[in-house]
């Protein structure tokens, strides 16, 4: 009896699960895998050329410097982008979570989420339209200013940071919130009626109860941002290169997919690298 | 139900004789997919045109070779039609087909990269320059020489297109080199190396550089002719300069590939693609210059491609660009790529 209740149980379990899990395996593990068996051709296996299995294209990063130069690039662009949303994100979390309520609550979230239903490219332009010289911001300022400012924030890396926190600020915003919502205002109330001052409630208190929604929104917006080429392509200029942008250059410019392929792997390889070495330091942000 | 199985089928038939669906292979907004120009050709011989497009000439050479039999009429630079010949994509064109053809300039129908193994693969269509353009309300007195991109006076508002090739072409017009026998690779990485902090962004598509020109992020930029003939047309104050070092010029050919199973309509649509009458309604909008002397003996005084091939010095110093090997064209991009790495 008690089998076929479990036999039971694990028929409704498999069910349950198995769109997800033809889900992951249509729209996630078999495009990786044809990936992965282009970065070890010679060359893309249709149209009748020619192609055998090689190495080639990952002995390619390490043959010139051009490669690890722009990964190291791409990485500390991964990093400063994810401070940045960090530092401007958690204390907008903090004010949604236990500064508004009710209402002005609701009008606040949706103007979080809002640039989300915004078409990404949509986002970049317009900001090319702000930042530009002569553009909009430049007029504003020198609208107020009483002096001449040329702020040609346009085609700079700066331009750049904002165009990646404008876009990902959202994901740290939200995680935050939910770790910050978690907290019980009497734990605050407790702290504070024992004398604690506000700062030392803030790092012994609020910053490790809420750590594990702060990397894992620093994690959503670490790994797309370290591949990211749009933005830098648009927004960078001549200063636009990075590691995303030359994978991006090997699908759509230069037609060579395998060593497309190779990078985006080893990209794959490094992030997960960093994410590994990092886990015993957020393992103890958990507990 | 058999009668009406055969009558479906008989006018199946009937259809396929005397009206062909001919399915054409371009760059998209590139003259064949007009709507008036289509609706002129099906109007005059029946047939309907389908297009698909390509997005660059290796996609253009992938789409011939997995789709057999998909294609009828097939847009070839002549940089490639040589390997689209080697590779038996395309057939030799039957020029008798083509009632236009004994108006076409004869030193382009005799090009050698359109005429492969001494036979005619591709009709020339239509040629144009990559040069520069100014914005005409910087430049008082229009520049000479390439070296304005080089200039300091003009540093941060310079653009040329994120293509490595063309960026090689480029300074080795400026060294005074030939783009198709390139000689000094050290000293072209030179010069480019001292062009990349004059420029401001890479532009990548008409629509960009219409855009960057007219925000005044460019006061000189790479540019193609008919582009620049379309921009002027929509009212942009740029000038197309042919300067005294030269300018790239391609050609492209309209080729018939040899799976394709529609060869009488498909060569009727290429006869329909240089007449005179279409190019001229074609050049009002803005397009590249024709292969056809008639067609341009046929343009109004005030057009673009009218006083740009009238001037025998400019054309003089074009330099055509000849097929470029798979090596060279990964040095140039190895090359391109570690100098915009370095930025």
């Amino acid at each position: 009896m008690a089998t076929t209740i479990a036999g039971q149980d694990r028929l409704r379990a498999v069910t349950l699960l198995s769109p997800a899990y033809l889900w992951l395996t249509v729209a996630v593990f078999l495009p990786l895998s044809a990936m992965a068996f282009f970065s070890f051709l010679s060359d893309v296996p249709f149209g009748g050329r020619d192609w055998h299995v090689t190495l080639d294209n990952y002995r390619a990063f390490f043959e010139t410097t051009t490669y690890a130069t722009l990964l190291w690039k791409s990485l500390k662009l991964g990093l400063i982008v994810t401070a940045v949303s960090v530092i401007v994100g958690f204390p907008c979390a903090w004010v949604l979570a236990k500064v508004v309520k009710g209402r002005s609550r609701e009008a606040l979230f949706l103007l979080v989420i809002l640039p989300f239903w915004s078409n990404s490219l949509v986002r970049i332009f317009s900001w090319a339209i702000v930042l530009r010289g002569n553009g909009v911001l430049d007029r504003a300022v020198n609208a107020v200013l009483p002096w001449d400012v040329k702020l040609n924030l346009m085609f700079s890396p700066t331009a750049i940071v904002i165009g990646l926190v404008h876009s990902y600020l959202p994901y740290v915003i939200l995680t935050s919130y939910l770790a910050l919502q978690a907290i019980d205002d009497s734990l605050i109330e407790a702290a504070r009626s024992l004398g604690a001052k506000r700062r030392t409630i803030l790092w012994r208190l609020i910053l490790p109860l809420s750590a594990p929604g702060i990397i894992a929104g620093a994690v959503l917006i670490f790994v797309p941002v370290v591949g990211s080429f749009m933005e830098p392509r648009l927004l960078g200029g001549r200063l636009g290169t990075y590691y995303g942008t030359v994978i991006e250059d090997q699908f759509v410019a230069v037609f060579n997919w395998p060593l497309g392929a190779a990078l985006s792997f080893i990209l794959l390889a490094v992030v997960l690298a960093i994410l590994a070495a990092a886990s015993p330091i957020l393992k103890r942000a958990r507990t | 139900m058999k009668r009406l199985l055969l009558t479906s089928a008989l006018i199946l038939a009937g259809q396929g004789a005397f009206a062909d669906e001919i399915r054409v292979l371009n760059w998209q907004g590139y003259g064949t997919d007009l709507d008036w120009a289509i609706a002129a050709f099906t109007e005059k011989t029946g047939n309907t045109v389908v297009h698909e497009y390509f997005t660059s000439e290796q996609e253009m050479l992938t789409k011939l070779r997995t789709n057999p039999g998909a294609y009828d009429v097939v847009l070839i630079n002549s940089a490639y039609t040589a390997q689209a010949k080697d590779e038996g994509l395309i057939d030799a064109i039957d020029t008798s087909k083509i009632a236009h053809f004994a108006d076409l300039d004869p030193s382009l129908a005799g090009n050698e990269d359109l005429n492969p193994g001494g036979a005619l693969y591709g009709v020339p269509w239509t040629w144009g320059l990559t040069s520069i353009a100014v914005n005409t309300g910087d430049f008082a007195e229009m520049p000479t020489s390439l070296s304005v991109l080089w200039d300091p006076a003009w540093k941060g508002r310079v653009s040329i297109r994120d293509d490595g090739l063309e960026a090689v072409q480029f300074a080795a017009m400026a060294l005074g080199q030939n783009i198709n026998e390139i000689t000094d690779l050290d000293a072209i990485k030179a010069k480019l190396t001292e062009l990349l902090p004059q420029i401001t962004t890479f532009w990548s598509s008409e629509n960009d550089w219409n855009q960057f020109m007219s925000a005044g992020e460019f006061a000189v930029a790479t540019y193609w002719s008919g582009s620049a003939s379309r921009s002027q047309a929509k009212g942009l104050p740029i000038a197309f300069v042919v300067p005294e070092e030269g300018a790239i010029g391609w050609l492209d050919g309209l080729s018939i590939p040899a799976s394709s199973t529609h060869k009488g309509a498909a060569a009727a649509f290429i006869d329909w693609m240089v007449d005179p009458e279409f190019y001229v309604k074609w050049d009002a909008e803005g397009a590249p210059v024709s292969s056809n002397t008639k067609a341009l003996a046929a343009l109004p005084e005030t057009s673009f491609n009218r006083k740009l091939v009238e001037d025998p010095a400019t054309v003089a110093r074009v330099q055509f660009m000849k097929p470029v090997s798979d090596e060279d064209r990964e040095a140039y991009l190895k090359l391109w790529q570690d100098l915009k790495a370095a930025q």
